[in-house]
């Protein structure tokens, strides 16, 4: 058995896709663990932003809200929304990180409502910031368990746009040219998107899992990569950091 | 370049510049002495009907004390602009319960929600009852709706929302750009009636400061009609101009200065306290249960004369100190 649990897997394999010396807009929770472990790994110079007006805040702990004040604790800057926002909005935010209730092929999110809008079986929170930042940063990261009712071939509601309706459809809707979802991270696998179909691609499997257990557990024909590889495993030393460091009290790790 | 379109969302509020420009020019500008409880404020400063826009960030740096008298007035039909607004949106969403109604609008980004802690059950069931009329939006797009409205200008133009269902739920509507043709979203000016917002320091004429991130309360105030401002520590005007540079929100913008310490609990106050978790935890709690959470309204909130009495049931400054001490990051004893 794997000496690893699925989040602090999807953490680790977060981690390793920020650049060093990029600048990413991080939600709570797993998406700053992942940005926190990259800071301590391979990515020293990576600028962690966030939406409510933290910019490279050194955290001594996990922020419980991206507005709390651990958030901008011995920051560079302590701004507003629409700074942060327009400083995405202008170019300069390399990577966001995601999540919803409902994703679709296209990397679109649900975060809004299950069920039709005027009568939704269940509502949801909104947007909040998530489809400024999808509009706007380049790439967009999403981590998301695979369940079917997730992984759903149409969302209830497109609350933060992927891909949308598939190749040259975020341009022709007038978003920023070049940006959209870059990777998704799962419990099963990582994917990313196919070039020419702008469809969700299997591109890294995780250790034990099958492509078809991946298709099992989604709502809509999941592609493969031209060279699916499997996903290396979380190194010593990550776990380590992420254990003894991140996230002791295992607030993020224990779910 | 496709059909340009129109958000099928309500707009609450106009966006006309010249009927705001009008309003500002016969407000106060005078220094005077702003002082007053928080109960004054609200019976003075918020009328049933009124559109209302809360500073700060869902559990951090909010004005407590100002939202639970608004609850305690038993304020009526209320519009609300919810960019993350979590414990804030709570509070007052719980005016609608019994066939009472204190929320009827809401411009909504983020509502329901507690960011980490989890979903409001109240909150939630008032949204789905369909008796809180909705429009969407995002942050920014509310931000942006606070800064057109504290430019003077009755849109901004933003590529935020374009190709979504966030869109066509929104009261937004697609431009063409006079320069570079490109499709942009215009986000309508948003006036609000009254902005409440909670700071680390003012003078008793409204010059305020805050420490930390500002979120949207600089527009906030510079864009609503009355500004109620509830502040940590009341500071000396001397102590103001001694370091204008600090001076965030200046007094002709603020109508009422209410001194409240620790008024943002139990949400987080950079620098002074960190939230109370436990509190927070609480009223997720007993929001399951639509008559035990009567119970706790009651109990905290209507039985209490004023917030010195809530923070008294709460713990009073033992349960301050010990959030000081997680704020400051003050090791823990041996």
């Amino acid at each position: 058995m794997a000496d690893y649990n699925a989040m602090e897997l999807m953490i680790c394999v977060a981690a390793r896709l920020l650049e060093d010396g990029s600048t990413a807009a991080v939600g709570t929770g797993a998406p700053v663990a992942a940005a926190v472990l990259a800071q301590k790994t391979h990515a020293p110079n990576l600028l962690i932003v966030f939406e409510a007006g933290g910019l490279a805040p050194l955290m001594p702990s996990m922020p419980i809200s991206v507005g709390d004040s651990r958030s901008f604790y011995r920051a560079l800057m302590a701004t507003s929304m629409s700074d942060i926002m327009e400083t995405c909005q202008r170019g300069m935010m390399d990577y966001t990180f995601l999540s919803g209730a409902q994703i679709d092929p296209y990397g679109n999110l649900n975060s809004t409502v299950i069920g039709d809008y005027a009568k939704p079986k269940a509502r949801l929170p909104g947007s909040g910031g998530a489809n400024d930042l999808a509009s706007f940063c380049w790439r967009t990261l999403v981590m998301m368990l695979h369940q079917r009712r997730r992984y759903v071939n149409k969302l209830d509601f497109i609350t933060t746009p992927g891909y949308l309706s598939g190749p040259g459809a975020r341009e022709a809707a007038g978003l920023p040219g070049g940006g959209g979802p870059y990777r998704v991270i799962s419990d099963l696998a990582v994917m990313s998107f196919n070039n020419e179909s702008k469809r969700m691609q299997v591109e890294n499997l995780h250790p034990g899992v099958s492509f078809a257990r991946v298709q099992e557990n989604t709502g809509f024909e999941m592609l493969a990569a031209r060279e699916v590889s499997q996903t290396e495993p979380p190194a010593k030393e990550e776990l380590r950091i992420l254990r003894e460091e991140i996230d002791p009290f295992r607030y993020i790790i224990g779910r | 370049m496709s059909e340009l379109s129109c958000g099928s969302g309500p707009l609450f509020m106009n966006p006309d510049s010249e009927a705001a420009r009008a309003y500002f020019r016969q407000k106060n500008r005078a220094l005077t002495n702003k002082l007053m409880s928080v109960q004054e404020a609200v019976g003075r400063f918020v009328k049933d009907g009124d559109y209302v826009a809360s500073g700060g960030f869902g559990s951090n740096r909010i004005a407590t004390a100002v939202l639970h008298e608004i609850l305690r007035q038993k304020k009526r039909n209320l519009g609300f602009a919810g960019h993350t607004t979590t414990h804030d949106f709570e509070i007052v969403a719980a005016g609608n319960m019994h066939g009472e109604r204190l929320i009827a609008r809401l411009d909504l980004a983020y509502v329901i929600g507690l960011e980490a802690r989890g979903l409001s059950p109240h909150s939630r069931r008032v949204i789905e009852s369909g008796e809180v009329e909705v429009c969407e939006w995002t942050n920014y797009a509310l931000a942006c709706r606070f800064r057109a409205a504290a430019s003077g200008i009755p849109f901004i133009p933003s590529y935020t929302m374009l190709g979504t269902d966030t869109f066509r739920f929104s009261a937004a509507k697609e431009i063409e750009c006079p320069f570079s043709h490109r499709k942009l979203v215009a986000l309508p000016a948003l006036y609000p009636d009254v902005g409440i917002i909670h700071v680390h320091e003012a003078d008793c004429y409204g010059n305020c400061r805050i420490r930390g991130i500002t979120v949207a309360d600089c527009d906030i105030a510079r864009a609503s009609k009355r500004v109620i401002v509830s502040v940590e520590h009341l500071v000396s005007n001397d102590e103001i101009r001694s370091h204008p540079e600090s001076t965030i929100i200046p007094a002709f913008c603020v109508d009422a200065v209410c001194e409240v310490p620790f008024g943002s609990y139990p949400g987080n106050m950079p620098g002074e306290y960190f939230s109370d978790e436990e509190h927070l935890r609480l009223w997720l709690e007993v929001e399951r249960d639509a008559a035990e959470f009567s119970r706790f309204l009651k109990k905290y909130i209507f039985d209490t004369p004023d917030f010195e009495s809530y923070l008294q049931l709460c713990g009073g400054m033992n349960r301050i100190r010990e959030l000081r001490a997680l704020e400051l990051l003050v090791p823990q004893a041996e």
